[in-house]
């Protein structure tokens, strides 16, 4: 077995693990690629708690997974829902939801900031329609965070078919039970649709902050960063002080408290999640 | 698999799938809600073909033409020279003919291992190999670079393709699960006549695989044509550029000309979607395998 795993096995070590012990190995040094790295100890932890662009950039991110994973779910759980209701056209409105996860993030940063466009963009004309003045969206620091958590919400693709694939796993004999029992719609989709799709809500919920927490190449195209650093979010940050100011020390110790808060988050969720995850459809 | 066969649309589904609400109203107005749902998704992709098809003039105008005329076909061989369109796809395709080929190698073997071996502390090895997907690729980002570059690599095509020789854990995922759909009783027959490990993967594997080797490779195809962050740092020579990254020189001014930077995204999008409607069900079997055994 192992001579057949050997590819993943050195990809493993070399493009894994072994990174991860060089970055915290880096994250206690100063590293700007031309000189060796120097040991500093935690200087890189202390100083990151003192800097604002970092505390700015720890709330953004807050901001961005905090709002747009969980209309994220909720969004490709109705898509998922009114997709399973009927037949008709269901194949082309399932393909119309899932291309634009399949469209380079750049175009649909470069679609998206047309679309935000103040004065002549998709939005502020749809607006204009129900005569509503638009804001200036991607220009305005109070508009850009909820600007990108909208744009978020058309990238729901995936989420939509393990939705809809999750509600089609429901058992059928569980809605007539309830209509039996005199349920009307509104419970129905409470008492059996809800619980027969947590496991659904469950991974949708991890791969959705595990991406929001990461998220990048949107920013970085579409603003920059700003306006006045209102969606300079942390990887961003941590982009322009590896690879603009060369500071890899520092952004490696921003990598590794990343890190950590990934599996915080990872561990939290699975372990609430036996308590609201029912795992009753798989025999 | 069966949960697969299950989002397709043939007899059985449509028997599976549930009325939800019984009365008609009901019904009409789930479906008026999907309809206007999916307009909603498609519209920016409207938006996008009709500002590509305005003379310059028309899309600085409010309320917009949302059908211009006439169309002006004109604006794509612009947008094809206005950025160099056709070497930013030659290097695009340099990337990801190398890098599906690494795939195919290291991932059909490393799945093989993992689905139809044997072996002690195999089924550690493979959780190990699904968590790594969970990891921020940007918690490696700063150290990968660093090795490249001490290696010299960067500034070539290397970082982008050598990896992809070693593995990745998605398609050794969605490979492994293909291959363990395929009977146990072939392996050991051709055992029992001699047959290696190799000629087994070979000859007994291999063959029926072709479904998922193909969505494997679409796959690829589309992760390499749309990947923005590594082609960032790995390439510093702007004629290396890929698609994905070359794309932002149509917003590289004061006023961006918005007609030809949105008939230049059409033109990326357009062999993305061309691949996904052609192979719709390839990677929707893909995207689901993954979603519902992880």
């Amino acid at each position: 077995m192992l001579a057949f795993i050997s590819p993943w096995i050195l990809g493993f070590l070399g493009f894994f693990v072994y990174p991860l012990l060089l970055s915290l190995y880096y994250s206690f040094t100063e590293y700007n690629l031309l000189q060796p790295p120097k040991f500093v100890g935690l200087t890189n932890y202390v100083n990151l708690t003192e800097d604002s662009h970092y505390l700015n950039a720890v709330g953004n991110t807050l901001y961005f997974v905090v709002f747009s994973v969980p209309l994220g779910v909720l969004t490709a759980f109705i898509i998922a829902f009114l997709l399973n209701q009927q037949l008709r056209l269901r194949v082309l409105l399932r393909m119309i939801f899932y291309i634009p996860i399949v469209v380079p993030i750049s175009a649909t940063a470069i679609l998206w900031m047309w679309i935000f466009n103040s004065n002549w963009g998709l939005l502020n004309n749809l607006l204009a329609l129900i005569g509503i003045q638009g804001p200036s969206w991607l220009g305005s620091p109070t508009w850009s965070k909820p600007s990108l958590v909208i744009m978020q919400l058309w990238l729901v693709g995936g989420s939509v078919l393990i939705f809809l694939a999750a509600l089609q796993d429901v058992p059928r004999a569980l809605y007539d039970a309830a209509m039996v029992d005199g349920a009307n719609a509104v419970r129905r989709v409470w008492h059996v649709t809800i619980p027969m799709v947590t496991p659904a809500i469950l991974f949708s919920l991890l791969t959705g902050l595990i991406a929001a927490f990461q998220t990048f190449a949107n920013a970085w195209i579409m603003t920059g960063g700003g306006p006045i650093r209102s969606t300079e979010f942390y990887v961003l940050y941590l982009y322009e002080n590896g690879f603009r100011f060369f500071r890899m020390g520092y952004a490696s110790s921003m990598a590794w408290i990343l890190f950590g808060a990934v599996v915080v988050v990872t561990v939290i969720l699975f372990r609430t999640s036996a308590r609201w995850v029912y795992y009753g459809g798989e025999g | 698999m069966a949960n697969i066969e299950k989002l397709t649309t043939g007899p059985a589904a449509q028997g599976r799938t549930v009325q939800m609400n019984g009365s008609a109203l009901g019904k009409a107005v789930a479906y008026l809600a999907g309809l206007i749902a999916a307009a909603a998704f498609a519209l920016p992709f409207f938006w996008m073909v009709s500002t590509s098809l305005k003379v310059p003039g028309d899309v600085f105008i409010s309320p917009p033409t949302w059908i211009p005329w006439p169309l002006q076909w004109q604006t794509y061989p612009e947008a094809w020279t206005f950025i160099p369109f056709f070497s930013y796809t030659i290097n695009t395709l340099q990337i990801a003919i190398p890098s599906i080929i690494g795939i195919l190698f290291s991932c059909t073997l490393t799945a093989y291992g993992f689905a139809r071996i044997r072996a002690w502390g195999r089924d550690v090895l493979f959780f190990i190999c699904l968590s790594t997907m969970m990891i921020p690729w940007a918690v490696t980002m700063v150290p990968v670079f660093v090795i490249f570059k001490n290696l010299g690599w960067t500034g070539t095509y290397l970082p982008l393709i050598v990896p992809n020789f070693l593995g990745s854990a998605f398609y050794i995922f969605l490979l492994r699960q293909f291959f363990l759909t395929i009977p146990m009783e072939l392996s050991d027959a051709a055992r029992v006549d001699g047959c290696s490990e190799l000629g087994i993967f070979a000859r007994i594997i291999l063959p029926p695989s072709k479904p998922v080797l193909a969505t494997v490779t679409l796959f690829e195809f589309n992760r390499v044509w749309s990947d923005y962050l590594a082609p960032l740092i790995f390439l510093t020579r702007q004629e290396h550029f890929t698609i994905a990254l070359g794309l932002t020189y149509f917003l590289d001014r004061d006023r961006p000309l918005w007609n030809l930077a949105m008939a230049g995204n059409t033109m990326a999008i357009l062999p993305v979607i061309i691949v996904f409607v052609l192979a719709q069900r390839a990677f929707i079997e893909g995207i689901t395998l993954t979603g519902i055994k992880g």
